[in-house]
């Protein structure tokens, strides 16, 4: 890639500044939660003293550890098909023409323009007769739980991913992929050498937005959720009525945490990948 | 080629679920029908007996609300495992209950949420065999309770009232005790309250105020008292900071408002953790106010329904219910706790209000309730 | 399978006729177990929704489905409702044109970093969105409270002291904050694959910054643009929580109105009408504003 073309002077620094100010503006609730983990006061804006308590707290919290267990189960796989889903769906509404695509693309856009509850309710009820259904004509009798929530998780994650990935398809050709495939690469080693790093970038975003949505959903998780299953938004949100204490900034920085350091392993990992091989561009 | 199997698949796939779907449909339609009925007929009791389990135990309750040590205890006493979800509303909960194959045992509905659970067949008639602890009721709890008269579906489990918590730091010693703090703008100003107040964000606990205000039932089903009181709420609106059900003690100890409408027990609760708790009180106004009742019911399709009822009998045992008082500061509705409960709570008129005369509980007006969501609507808008 | 397609020594009607039918088959079965997914899993459960639509609330808040009418319907017509509807689509309009505003430079800014810098930059956007939705808002209602940073530093500044929490601006705030990586995360997507020497070529050719940027940029970053105007729109045509917190509650908006209908009025049919309808317009706007995007590439 040549290098570039960086706006000059003021509109240069209107960016910077632009960006800081945004970084502020993102981290400045995310500072005061850090600070108020470590407040011994229940009341979080009330400053207490300084303390460990709600950490420790998490450690003798089987409740707020099993549903921290459960958000990033259901996070990571949830994100995982529906990456795959959403590209899948997303590519073939930019680069082919098939019967039936309109009706796809409306389809598409439905997770994202239905409200939560309704959403929450029609799932609710869905699953009451489907596994109604399945215990009566297979004799299979499930429950909610965990694969109750990951489903739905899927079902409105596909559409915000497909959006992302079609926002960097859109316009692109596909004369790379032709002509990687005029030299015998297969359709598959087209896709994984060509097509993925030009899309890259929608599908990471895409990805990255999926598991927001799924480690921040709580109606609809609230409602297809079954007992032991509960996420942690469900349990923050069941907290709020008694009083949200600082034991869930502690969690919400244990969660940064974690976050950062896979942040730091995988760029970690991407360097040493890099220095061993030259990707190429 | 490829092409039909796949579009033969999804046709099946389609009209399954579609069948699927109208059965479904078919079966609601049956349960609302019976739910007219009464309901009581649709499910029988669990034949039971005291002290009898049969599976674990899935308990959906309010957050905060249960000791854990009480869970432990019963883990340990009965031999079974106890998993426990909590819900924030009864109105999140009642659907998921009711839609059938939540997989909870036990839940703690509140007054008018029972009396709708056992309309939309919800919940089940509980076996009072295996139930000896009923017997530790106070009279006025065993029976003539407005949602439930016979406790034939549920056991209550704590109460308390909502009413007003006050800075006195803003207000003064002497406040009078009335809801014209919040609907009266003359005292509204003389106490320098305009927008320093949080009702709750609950149509029948807000218009159910100025109900009482304007002396008027908090169950009314008259449209003209609803649209007085419904002008009321609208008035007030332009000097409430928020409408807020969650965190409005946190937000009275924050000094962001001055007066809180609100329950009882997390008043307490915050008023313990300031650092001058005289600084705040709570009361029910004058007028009167609403007083609930948390109960214990078993879900009609609960799992475990024998161990359900020995969970139930458990917490109505004298020691566990005083314990359940002890931890939570909500009020006991069990007589023989009384002598376990620290006296402490025993004589705070915050949690065992003296003058109960003019406390109403919440009932479920039916078709009225529409008209309660619509005022509420319309008062804000 | 694994046809050459286009060889151009190879290229004969029936051929060409061939390819088409393979390429509409390849689409089809790429987007089928996306179609299937969402057939079982949406559309099955969505037409419940439906039904429901044209139900009957009974005395005890249950739903009636016996008796289909359009009652349900009928209610949406209540001025109290338009007022709503006219209040949120002015509150979601406000949150997207100023995420766009603040997001466009931001994503620009990080798709001109060198590549390993990019990815930290986004990754570090979307990180504080890792804690927790409801804590972020009681965050903010903290920062904005009374005796809050916010109040301090107006104070400080020797604007008085100002109140920022309940007022519609701290709904905008809290909109703005939660719903802006849905802004940066397609426009960067967008942007960072325009070739950026068409910027330089435009101003070799005595174009000014803000006409390159016009010319330039701005169309060729459209896809970007529409497809993050509608991840903000539409989410925060139907946000509640944030309203709630930050704004008090003190007017009703739509999300909040679906809520009510749903949970504490148990009046599904009503709830579930207005979804449909909402769906059905939100739909229909969706796809033409997305062809007219489409049409200015």
């Amino acid at each position: 890639m040549s290098s570039p073309v960086l706006p000059r002077g003021s509109a240069k620094l209107g960016l910077t500044v632009n960006a800081w100010l945004i970084y502020l503006f993102f981290y400045a609730p995310i500072l005061l939660l850090v600070v108020f983990s470590f407040s011994a006061d229940k009341n979080v804006g009330r400053w207490g003293g300084f303390t460990f308590d709600w950490y420790r707290e998490f450690g003798q919290n089987d409740g707020v550890q099993s549903a921290l267990g459960v958000s990033i189960r259901v996070a990571l796989v949830s994100t995982l098909v529906a990456v795959v889903l959403g590209t899948m769906a997303a590519l073939s509404l930019e680069r082919f023409t098939f019967r039936g695509k309109k009706v796809f693309d409306a389809l598409l856009y439905l997770p994202i323009i239905i409200p939560d509850v309704t959403m929450a309710v029609m799932m609710l009820l869905f699953f009451a007769q489907f596994f109604d259904l399945l215990d009566a004509w297979f004799g299979l009798s499930l429950s909610k739980g965990f694969g109750s929530i990951v489903i739905s998780h899927i079902a409105f994650s596909i559409s915000f991913v497909s959006v992302v990935v079609r926002a960097r398809l859109a316009g692109m050709d596909d004369t790379l992929e032709e002509a990687s495939m005029d030299l015998y690469a297969s359709r598959w080693q087209a896709f994984r050498y060509v097509t993925l790093p030009l899309i890259f970038p929608g599908v990471a975003g895409g990805a990255l937005l999926a598991l927001t949505l799924s480690l921040d959903d709580v109606v609809i998780t609230q409602f297809v959720a079954g007992p032991g299953s509960t996420t942690l938004p469900v349990f923050v949100f069941s907290l709020i009525r008694r009083g949200v204490t600082p034991l869930i900034n502690a969690v919400s920085v244990i969660m940064l945490a974690i976050s950062i350091v896979l942040v730091a392993l995988s760029l970690f990992a991407d360097r040493s990948k890099r220095a061993s091989a030259k990707v190429s561009n | 080629m490829n092409k039909n199997p796949w579009l033969r698949l999804l046709a099946t796939l389609t009209a399954l679920v579609l069948i699927a779907a109208a059965c479904g449909g078919g079966g609601d339609d049956e349960t609302s029908e019976s739910a007219g009925g009464g309901g009581a007929e649709a499910s029988p009791a669990a034949a039971c007996v005291a002290g009898q389990t049969d599976g674990d135990l899935a308990f959906y309750n309010w957050a905060e609300y249960m000791d854990p040590d009480l869970i432990e205890q019963f883990k340990a006493e009965f031999g079974v495992d106890v998993t426990e979800d909590f819900y924030d509303s009864n109105e999140a909960m009642q659907p998921i209950v009711t839609a059938g194959r939540s997989g909870f045992d036990v839940i703690v509905p509140s007054d008018y949420m029972v009396s709708i659970l056992i309309d939309a067949g919800g919940v089940m008639p509980l076996n009072k065999d295996a139930i000896p602890n009923l017997a530790n009721l106070a009279p006025e709890f065993a029976s003539g309770l407005p949602f439930d008269p016979a406790g034939d579906y549920s056991a209550p489990y704590q109460w308390g009232t909502t009413g007003l918590g006050v800075d006195l730091a803003v207000t003064g010693e002497d406040v009078p005790q009335t809801w014209g703090l919040i609907f009266d703008p003359a005292l509204r100003e003389q106490y320098g309250l305009d927008g320093q107040i949080t009702l709750l964000n609950d149509p029948r606990e807000t218009l159910g105020a100025a109900l009482k205000y304007l002396g008027y039932s908090l169950n009314t089903t008259s449209e003209a008292e609803l649209e007085e009181a419904k002008n009321l709420v609208a008035e007030a609106t332009s000097a409430v900071a928020a409408y807020e059900s969650d965190q409005y003690d946190e937000l009275l100890a924050s000094g962001d408002s001055a007066v809180a409408h609100g329950y009882s027990g997390n008043f307490i609760v915050q008023f313990d953790s300031v650092d001058d708790p005289d600084q705040y009180t709570y009361f029910v106004p004058d007028e009167g106010g609403t007083r609930w009742v948390d109960n214990m019911a078993v879900v009609v399709d609960a799992p475990s329904p024998c161990t359900a009822h020995t969970f139930i009998n458990f917490l109505l045992d004298a020691e566990n219910g005083a314990t359940l008082t002890n931890w939570n500061f909500y009020a006991s509705p069990n007589a023989a706790s009384v002598e376990f409960i620290d006296p402490d709570i025993l004589s705070d008129p915050i949690v065992y209000p003296t003058d109960q005369s003019k406390l109403e509980f919440i009932a479920d007006t039916g078709e009225f309730e529409t008209n309660f969501s619509d005022a509420f609507i319309e008062a804000r808008n | 399978m694994t046809q050459v397609l286009s060889h151009p020594e190879e290229v004969t009607p029936e051929f060409e006729k061939d390819a088409a039918r393979a390429q509409s088959r390849r689409g089809f079965l790429m987007a089928l177990p996306t179609f299937v997914y969402l057939g079982l899993f949406f559309v099955l459960p969505f037409l419940i929704v439906i039904v429901y639509s044209f139900a009957t609330r009974n005395r005890f808040g249950g739903t009636d489905l016996s008796g289909w009418n359009f009652e349900a319907y009928r209610k949406l017509g209540d001025s109290v409702v338009r007022d709503i509807l006219f209040r949120s689509i002015w509150l979601a309009l406000i949150t997207t044109i100023i995420c766009l505003v603040l997001a466009y430079p931001f994503a620009y800014f990080i798709a001109t970093r060198r590549p390993a810098v990019r990815n930290l930059m986004l990754v570090f956007v979307m990180i504080p969105f890792w804690s927790n939705f409801l804590v972020r808002n009681y965050a903010w209602r903290v920062l904005l409270g009374n005796d809050g940073p916010v109040s301090q530093l107006s104070e400080v500044l020797g604007l008085g002291e100002t109140r920022v929490l309940f007022t519609p601006v701290a709904v905008v705030l809290g909109l703005v904050y939660g719903f802006l990586p849905f802004m940066i995360l397609p426009l960067y997507a967008a942007i960072e694959r325009i070739d950026l020497r068409l910027m330089e070529a435009s101003r070799d050719l005595y174009a000014s910054g803000w006409q390159s940027f016009r010319r330039v940029l701005l169309p060729l970053s459209m896809p970007g643009v529409i497809a993050g105007s509608i991840l903000v729109f539409v989410p925060s045509l139907g946000a509640y929580v944030t309203p709630e917190i930050l704004g008090g509650a003190k007017t009703t908006l739509l999300g909040s109105y679906i809520v009510t209908q749903f949970l504490t009025a148990r009046n599904w049919p009503v709830g579930a009408s207005l979804s449909f309808v909402l769906m059905a317009v939100m739909l229909a706007a969706t796809l033409v504003y997305f062809r007219k995007g489409g049409r200015t590439l």
